[in-house]
C-alpha cells in the first residue's frame, strides 16, 4: 500500500493549483455575485486540455486517469465551486458515458470534440417527478421511422443551455420500469429542444442550472446511446463515476476553506494576539484538517479503483458521501472562525459553504449514498 | 597573471545620445573613496561616437584621467564594438578595478567583457570596499530576491569587476572647470559574426505603470475624504515618483479605479517604500502591502491598526501635512 | 531551425525564509521554480516553432533534483531535454556555469539559444552574454519580442527610455526579459508523457572538452566571503507632530533610508 503520488501526478496538481489560483480565483466572487456562466474560463481550460483529462488520446482527450481528473476538479473547487462543478458535469456526466457505451461512430462524432473542449456536456436524468427516483421518468420517446420522438421535460440541469451535447433518458417502453428506460445523445438545437427556466441557487451560481424541454423533438436513430432498455443501468453506472467528480469537488471546497481559513487565523488579531495563539482555534484546525484529508483518501481510492476495479460504485458512493459532509462541516468551521467578517461575500468562506450544500444533494443525495453503500453490504 | 601589473580605478562612463548618464557620475564619486584606499587614482572610459568633448564634464566630478574611444561604430550601443573598445582598454591599461553601471547597457556589457577577459564579475553591487588586509574589492551585494546580502571577492583575478546599480552611490562635489587629462585610444572596428545591426531606435513614453510594480505607492484610504483630496496624493505622487493606490474603501466610494486597489480583494504589491494615508488598515488591506519594505502612515486615529505595520507613523491630518511636504520634496529633488 | 533554450530551476524567492539563529536560507520545502525569465524564453521558443517550425531543446545545469524543471519544460511542449551535471561543476560562480553550460551546447546542434535575462536567486543577468562568448557568437540581451526571419532574427531589445530593434544572423543567443509573454501552461496529457514517454539526457564533466581549470569552483574568479541577512525592520515608531514638522520628519527618514 503506498500513499505517495507519482512524479506526474504531483506535478499534474502543481499545474492545476497554479491555474486554479492565477485564473479561476480573481473571478470566483464576481461569478458568484452576478450568477454568469465563466464561459472565459471554460475556453481557457478546453485550450489546456482539462475538458478531457481522463479522456485517450485516440478520442482528443488528454489520456490521463481518473485520479488526474478527480485532482483537476478538487483545485479548481478550492477556489471556485462553479468551475469544479461544470468540468465535473462535462467530463463524468457526458463525455464519460459515451467513452463507455457509445458506438465508434458515436465517439468520433461526440466524444472527440468533448474530449477536446469544442464541444461542452450535460447530463439529463432528472425530472419534477423523479429525483432520487429515477426510475419515474415521465420522458417519453417514441420510435417513428428512423428516429425518437422525445417528449418531456428534465430540471436542475447542470451545464443547460451552455452545453452543446446533453445525455437525455427517456421510456421507450413504460410497461417494463426502469428497462424501459433508454439513454439518448442529443445536440443543442435540435428542433423541438428548448430551455424552461434557469434556476436561481443557494451556491454554485454560476453554473447554469436549467430545464431542458423536449416537444416532439426528432432524434436520429444512430443516437441511442447503448441498447434500448439499457438506459437505466447506464445512468447508474455513469452517476457512480459522476460522485467520484462531485466527491472531489466537494474535497476541493473543504481544503479550500481550510487553507483560507489557516491563512485568516494567522493574520486576525484579537485580545492582542493572533487567534491562531487559541486553543480553540488550533482544535478546530486540527479537526478540520484531518477530515479534509480522511475525505481525500476516501476520493482518491474511489478514482484509482474506477480505473482498476470492475465495479467502483461503493468506494464512489463512500467518498461522495463523506468528501460531501466534510465539505459543509469545514466550510461551516471556516465560517464561523472568520467570526463577521466569514458571514460577509468579501471573504472567499461564506461563498464556500453555500456552495458546499449542494454537494450533500445532487448527484445521489447522502441518504442515496447510503443506501448505496447498504446495498453493497447487506 | 601577476596582480601587481594592475593598477588605477576604472569607471566605464556610460553615455546615451551623448550625454552621460547619471550613474557615471556616481560611480566616479565610488571610484575616488576605493582609489584613495588604494593609494591610486580614477580613470573614467568613456565609448562613443562624437564624446571626446564629453571629457572634461567627467572630470568636473572627479576623474583623474579619461580615456576616450570615439568611433562611430559606437554611434548606438550594441554589445560587439563595446564589448571590443572595453576589452582592448582593459588590456593597454590593465586596471585593477573596473565599475559598471548596473543599467540595460551595462549589465550587458560587463558579463560579455568579463567572459572576454576571463576575470570575475559581481552584480548589483550595493557596498563596495577595499579590504585592508589584502587590499581586494570586498563586493557587497542582495542575493535571493533581497533575503541576504553576500560579499564577494575576486582574489586571484585581475580587473576585479563590478556593476552598481544606479541611485545607490553617491556622487562627489564637482570640481568646478575641471579639465580632462585625456588619453583618446585609436581602435579598428572590424566587422564580423558578432555585429548585429540596429534597424530602429524607438524612445518611449512611459505609460501608467502598474501598481505592482511600482517603487514608490502613496496609497489613500476612506480618511481621505472625497475624489478632490486624491488630487494632493496625486500631486505628492508625481513628485517623488510614485504612483497612486488605495484602499477598497476608496475604490467603492468611486474615489479610485478597481485597478488601484490594494488587499485581499485587490492587488498585493511589495514596493521599496508605500505611504498609507487615511487607512486604517483593514485586516484585508494589510494582507496586501505589510511586505512593503518602508511603511510610512498618516492617519488621524491614534489606534488605527494602520501604525502596528508602519514602519513610521505620524497621528495627524494628511490634509496640512501632505502639501508641505510635496514643496519641501519638490525642493529636494530638483 | 534548432532553439535550445537555458533554464534554472530556483527557489521561489518570495517564499525564502532566513534561519534567525545562523542566518542561513532555509531552502526545505521552499517550492523550486522554472525561473521566471527563463520561463519566459521558453514560451518564446515554442511559440518560434509554432510560427516558424523548430526544434526546441532545454538544458539545464544543476543538480539531479533539477529533472523536474526539464520535464515541466517538456510537459509546456519542448522537445528534448538535457540535464548537465556533475559535481566537478558544483561552486562555479557565473564564468565557471557559462563555460560549462557553453561546452555543453557545443555537444548539441543549434540556430539560436535563448536564456532568460536573469535567474531570481541570483539576479546577475551574466550567464547569457558570457555563453555567448564562449561560443563566438553574438547576443542581444532584454529582449522583449523575438521574430524570426530566414537565416536573421529581429529582436525588440529594451533599454531604461526606449528600444531598438536589431537585426542578427543566427547563430546567436538572445536573453529574454519576463515580461515579453505570459508562459503557457502545461497540460495533463503533458505532464504524462514528460514522465512516461520522453526522457532527459544526463550530460557530464566527462562528456564535455575542457580542463578543470574553467570549470567548478576551481575556475570560478569570484568567491563568496561573507554572506549574512538583511537587517530585520525594526519596530515602527509613532509621532504627534504639527504639519510642519510630520513633513520634515518623514523627509528625514527617508534620507535615513536612502530612499532619496
Amino acid at each position: 500500500m503506498d500513499f505517495t503520488l507519482s512524479k506526474e501526478h504531483e506535478m499534474a496538481r502543481t499545474l492545476f493549483r497554479d491555474f486554479a489560483q492565477k485564473e479561476v480565483k480573481p473571478l470566483a466572487q464576481e461569478v458568484d455575485e452576478t450568477e454568469i456562466f465563466p464561459t472565459e474560463t471554460v475556453v481557457k481550460m478546453k485550450k489546456l486540455g482539462f475538458l478531457g483529462i481522463p479522456i485517450p488520446k485516440e478520442y482528443g482527450g488528454q489520456g490521463c486517469d481518473t485520479l488526474t481528473y478527480a485532482m483537476c476538479v478538487e483545485e479548481l473547487s478550492k477556489v471556485c465551486g462553479t468551475t469544479g462543478v461544470i468540468v465535473s458535469a462535462h467530463t463524468s456526466l457526458c463525455a464519460e458515458p459515451i467513452k463507455k457505451f457509445g458506438t465508434p461512430e458515436q465517439k468520433e462524432k461526440y466524444l472527440v470534440p468533448l474530449a477536446n473542449g469544442t464541444k461542452l456536456g450535460a447530463f439529463g436524468l432528472t425530472e419534477p417527478g423523479a429525483g432520487t427516483d429515477a426510475s419515474g421518468q415521465q420522458t417519453k420517446a417514441i420510435v417513428d421511422g428512423d428516429e425518437y420522438v422525445l417528449n418531456g421535460t428534465k430540471i436542475f440541469i447542470t451545464n443547460g443551455k451552455e452545453a452543446d451535447v446533453y445525455i437525455v433518458f427517456a421510456m421507450t417502453d413504460k410497461s417494463k420500469g426502469t428497462k424501459g428506460i433508454s439513454a439518448f445523445i442529443v445536440e443543442k438545437g435540435t428542433p423541438g429542444f428548448t430551455f424552461g427556466t434557469k434556476e436561481k441557487k443557494m451556491g454554485i451560481r454560476g453554473s447554469s442550472t436549467y430545464e431542458l424541454i423536449f416537444t416532439d423533438c426528432r432524434i436520429p436513430k444512430s443516437n441511442l446511446l447503448g441498447m434500448e432498455g439499457k438506459g437505466f443501468g447506464i445512468a447508474m453506472q455513469t452517476l457512480d463515476g459522476g460522485r467520484i467528480g462531485i466527491a472531489a469537488q466537494a474535497l476541493g471546497l473543504a481544503a479550500g476553506a481550510l487553507e483560507t481559513t489557516i491563512e485568516y487565523v494567522k493574520e486576525r488579531k484579537q485580545f492582542g494576539k493572533s487567534i491562531a495563539k487559541f486553543q480553540n482555534t488550533q482544535f478546530q484546525i486540527a479537526d478540520m484538517a484531518t477530515k479534509v484529508e480522511a475525505a481525500r483518501l476516501l476520493v482518491y481510492k474511489a478514482a484509482i479503483a474506477k480505473d482498476t476495479q470492475k465495479s467502483f460504485s461503493l468506494e464512489a458512493a463512500m467518498a461522495k458521501l463523506y468528501a460531501a459532509e466534510v465539505a459543509m462541516q469545514v466550510t461551516t468551521m471556516a465560517v464561523q472562525l472568520h467570526g463577521g467578517y466569514g458571514y460577509t461575500r468579501e471573504y472567499d468562506v461564506e461563498r464556500m459553504m453555500r456552495d458546499a450544500k449542494i454537494t450533500e444533494i445532487y448527484e445521489g443525495t447522502s441518504e442515496v449514498q447510503k443506501m448505496v453503500i447498504s446495498a453493497n453490504l447487506l | 597573471m601577476n596582480l601587481q601589473d594592475y593598477k588605477g580605478v576604472f569607471v566605464f562612463a556610460q553615455q546615451v545620445d551623448c550625454k552621460i548618464s547619471g550613474v557615471s557620475f556616481e560611480l566616479i564619486g565610488k571610484a575616488k573613496e576605493l582609489a584613495a584606499e588604494l593609494g591610486t587614482n580614477v580613470t573614467a572610459v568613456i565609448l562613443g561616437d562624437g564624446v571626446t568633448a564629453l571629457a572634461d564634464s567627467l572630470a568636473v566630478y572627479g576623474a583623474d584621467k579619461v580615456v576616450v574611444v570615439d568611433h562611430p561604430s559606437l554611434k548606438e550601443y550594441t554589445t560587439e564594438p563595446y564589448t571590443h573598445a572595453m576589452y582592448s582598454v582593459i588590456e593597454s591599461y590593465k586596471p585593477e578595478v573596473v565599475l559598471y553601471g548596473a543599467t540595460a547597457i551595462g549589465r550587458d556589457l560587463a558579463p560579455r567583457v568579463s567572459a572576454r577577459v576571463k576575470t570575475g564579475l559581481t552584480a548589483d553591487c550595493t557596498k563596495l570596499e577595499v579590504d585592508a588586509e589584502t587590499k581586494n574589492l570586498r563586493m557587497t551585494r542582495p542575493a535571493f530576491g533581497g533575503n541576504i546580502m553576500a560579499t564577494i571577492v575576486c582574489p586571484d583575478h585581475r580587473p576585479q569587476m563590478a556593476t552598481v546599480r544606479p541611485g545607490v552611490m553617491q556622487r562627489a562635489n564637482k570640481i568646478a572647470g575641471a579639465k580632462a587629462d585625456l588619453d583618446v585610444v585609436e581602435l579598428t572596428f572590424e566587422k564580423n559574426n558578432k555585429y548585429v545591426e540596429v534597424m530602429e531606435v524607438v524612445k518611449t513614453v512611459v505609460d501608467k505603470m502598474d501598481i505592482m510594480d511600482a517603487k514608490i505607492l502613496v496609497s489613500g484610504g476612506r480618511g481621505v475624504g472625497n475624489k478632490e483630496n486624491f488630487k494632493l496624493l496625486e500631486d505628492f505622487a508625481k513628485v517623488i515618483g510614485g504612483e497612486v493606490s488605495s484602499s477598497r474603501a476608496s475604490v467603492d466610494a468611486g474615489w479610485t479605479e478597481k485597478d488601484q486597489q490594494v488587499g485581499q480583494t485587490g492587488k498585493t504589491v511589495r514596493p521599496n517604500l508605500y505611504f498609507a494615508i487615511g487607512i486604517s488598515g483593514a485586516i484585508q488591506h494589510l494582507a496586501g502591502m505589510e511586505e512593503s519594505d518602508v511603511i510610512i502612515a498618516i492617519n488621524k486615529d491614534e489606534t488605527a491598526p494602520i501604525f502596528d505595520v508602519a514602519d513610521y507613523g505620524l497621528v495627524g491630518d494628511f490634509k496640512a501635512i501632505l502639501p508641505i511636504l510635496t514643496e519641501q520634496m519638490k525642493e529636494i529633488m530638483a | 531551425m534548432k532553439i535550445v533554450v537555458c533554464i534554472k530551476q530556483v527557489p521561489d524567492t518570495n517564499e525564502v525564509k532566513l534561519d534567525p539563529v545562523t542566518g542561513t536560507l532555509i531552502r526545505d520545502g521552499v517550492p523550486s521554480i522554472i525561473n521566471p525569465d527563463d520561463k519566459a524564453g521558453l514560451e518564446a521558443a515554442l511559440e518560434l516553432k509554432e510560427a516558424n517550425g523548430a526544434e526546441v531543446t532545454v538544458i539545464t545545469m544543476g543538480p539531479p533534483q533539477a529533472d523536474a524543471v526539464l520535464r515541466e519544460a517538456m510537459a509546456m511542449g519542448a522537445d528534448n531535454a538535457y540535464l548537465v551535471t556533475d559535481r566537478a561543476f558544483g561552486g562555479a560562480d557565473t564564468l565557471a556555469t557559462s563555460t560549462t553550460l557553453a561546452a555543453a551546447i557545443k555537444t548539441l546542434e543549434y540556430d539560436l539559444i535563448i536564456t532568460g535575462r536573469q535567474a531570481i536567486d541570483g539576479d546577475t543577468a551574466q550567464v547569457g552574454p558570457q555563453i555567448a562568448e564562449h561560443l563566438d557568437i553574438p547576443n542581444i540581451s532584454y529582449a522583449e519580442d523575438i521574430k524570426v526571419e530566414g537565416k536573421d532574427v529581429i529582436v525588440k531589445r529594451q533599454y531604461e527610455d526606449r528600444y531598438h530593434v536589431v537585426k542578427v544572423q543566427m547563430p546567436c543567443l538572445i536573453t529574454a526579459l519576463g515580461e515579453m509573454n505570459k508562459p503557457r501552461y502545461m497540460t495533463p496529457g503533458g505532464v504524462f508523457d514528460a514522465y512516461r514517454t520522453k526522457e532527459v539526457k544526463v550530460i557530464t564533466r566527462a562528456d564535455l572538452s575542457v580542463t578543470d581549470e574553467v570549470i567548478g569552483l576551481k575556475g570560478s574568479p569570484t568567491k563568496v566571503a561573507q554572506s549574512f541577512p538583511k537587517s530585520v525592520k525594526p519596530a515602527g515608531t509613532k509621532v504627534i507632530l504639527d504639519p510642519k514638522d510630520s513633513a520634515e520628519y518623514i523627509i528625514e527618514k527617508l534620507q535615513e533610508k536612502f530612499i532619496i
